[in-house]
């Protein structure tokens, strides 16, 4: 299934979304200078920076949320975008379910039942979404975007709100989108584990691109040393071994 | 057998309750119950004109708040102002020009507290005529754009993904308020209008469990908060605009009692 929109005769994944040179401006200050985006159809790219460094802002150029003032963002035609944004508060005084809330973006769609047992978030369905908490807010917004059979998932800080199990569950959920249904990713996120782990490519961000490729050759140069400290590399993964896994509910069961 | 005044004051305040409702939950949820205190305030501007030029009251309140919505989503777009303080310029704004436009219209001497505070019960035909085209319109507007208008109250960045044209989504939105606003003027007075859009809304809030629900909830407090109100106005001779803003208070009260029990 992976890599199922490889164009005949060529030997490349097709394009989904290319940005060429964009700079953003807002209120007077550059935000992004010059920087250039490629994701490839069932391609995980993962944009990396400090606080500050323009990451969400690049999201929401590369989506056509705001405007650039340099350079041109383009989209495969008929492009199918997933998108979770880094927040989003509903006010209580808006009555809405979970279910409600997903269906809103493909109105008359069953909601993805399966995705979300898999996440193991279909509990939620009829919980008003001012009552969740943020984790579990972060799997509705995900089961929002792949409502509608997005060909690009775009993920803003997703691994935030999670605990490390979380992250883990993510990647391998992650992973699952990518192989079953060839689906592209690109996430933002200052948690360098969880941007190195399991990306095909690696954008290191500051303002402007500071260096890129894969997490091996990325987590080699001395911009990354430079930016993300020289504990980083030593700092090693954590790895986690359960003997068990949790319900929803958080009742213990036997892994499957 | 009720006298006709009678019935053209209920039809007006009926009406106004029944497009009030939907707007009002939208103003709730998007908390722009600013930009009706805006509107209002342009309003008498709007009243000014009207009575100095002898133009037609209904279009120069229109027209003027029109004027203010467009001014307002403009500024949205291209400063950095935050919207509130946005709204407070334009509604002092208007209201400083329309006290000034009065004080110019010498020998205007009609008594602005109808104006102010609403006098439903001399609503004539055309009033009606004005209240139950905006009835229509915003029905019809709303049920139309309705996913499209709480998909984007829930988040603008989502909507626009979902191909709904968010900006002009917007515009659509104040300009029916200010259509309702101005209808509305009869009724409460440009002093209240506010109360209108915001307390049946938050008043239907804990009986509600849907956006649909609420917009139910909203148009029926509305609807029963106007006649009881007018009645009030007319045994105990009572301003109408206040009577009927003091009913759907009512409601509230009572919806807060049985938000606190549950």
């Amino acid at each position: 299934m992976a890599f199922s929109k490889v164009k005949i005769g060529s030997g490349d994944p097709e394009v989904l979304l290319a940005a060429r040179t964009i700079s953003v401006r807002q209120g007077g200050e550059l935000l992004l200078r010059a920087v250039d985006v490629t994701v490839h159809a069932g391609e995980i790219v993962t944009i990396i920076g400090p606080n500050g460094a323009g990451k969400s802002t690049l999201l929401e150029a590369l989506l056509g949320l705001i405007p650039v003032c340099h350079g041109a963002v383009e989209h495969k035609p008929g492009l199918v975008l997933g998108y979770v944004p880094q927040r989003l508060r509903i006010d209580s005084v808006l009555p809405m379910t979970v279910a409600r809330f997903i269906a809103l973006s493909a109105p008359g769609c069953p909601p993805p039942v399966e995705w979300m047992a898999r996440l193991g978030c279909d509990h939620l369905l009829d919980r008003p979404m001012h009552a969740l908490s943020g984790g579990e807010m972060q799997r509705v917004l995900l089961m929002r975007a792949l409502s509608r059979n997005p060909d690009l998932l775009v993920l803003d800080e997703p691994a935030q709100g999670l605990d490390l199990a979380g992250e883990e569950q993510l990647h391998g959920f992650m992973d699952g989108l990518r192989r079953e249904r060839g689906l592209a990713i690109l996430l933002v996120s200052h948690n360098v584990h969880f941007v190195m782990a399991g990306a095909d490519r690696v954008i290191c961000l500051n303002r402007h691109v500071c260096c890129s490729g894969s997490p091996t050759m990325v987590r080699a140069t001395p911009e990354f040393r430079l930016l993300f400290g020289e504990h980083i590399p030593a700092m090693g993964f954590y790895q986690h071994h359960h003997d068990h896994c949790h319900t929803p509910r958080g009742e213990v069961k036997e892994m499957p | 057998m009720m006298e006709e005044f009678m019935v053209r004051g209920l039809l007006a305040g009926v009406g106004i309750a029944l497009a009030a409702g939907p707007l009002g939950v939208f103003v709730v949820w998007r908390r722009m119950a600013y930009f009706g205190d805006a509107l209002s305030h342009a309003a008498l501007l709007g009243v000014a004109l009207g009575l100095v030029t002898g133009w037609s009251m209904q279009l120069a309140i229109a027209g003027i708040c029109l004027v203010v919505a467009l001014f307002v989503t403009w500024m949205q777009a291209h400063s950095d102002m935050t919207t509130d303080a946005a709204l407070g310029i334009f509604s002092q704004g208007a209201l400083a020009l329309g006290l000034i436009v009065v004080s110019l219209g010498e020998g205007v001497r009609v008594d602005l507290m109808g104006y102010l505070f609403g006098d439903v019960l001399a609503t004539g035909w055309s009033d009606l005529g004005w209240i139950w085209s905006g009835v229509v319109v915003v029905g019809w507007v709303v049920r139309r754009y309705w996913n499209d208008w709480v998909n984007m109250t829930v988040h603008e960045g989502l909507a626009a993904l979902d191909r709904v044209p968010v900006v002009r989504m917007r515009i659509v939105f104040m300009l029916l308020t200010a259509l309702v606003t101005a209808a509305a003027i009869k009724v409460v007075g440009a002093l209240l209008i506010t109360a209108l859009l915001v307390i049946p809304p938050t008043a239907a809030r804990p009986f509600a469990t849907t956006p649909e629900g609420m917009v139910a909830g909203s148009v029926g407090i509305g609807v029963v908060s106007a006649p009881l109100g007018l009645l009030a106005s007319y045994h105990w001779d009572l301003p109408s605009g206040p009577a009927i803003v003091l009913m759907a208070c009512l409601f509230f009260m009572v919806s807060l009692v049985v938000r606190q029990r549950r």
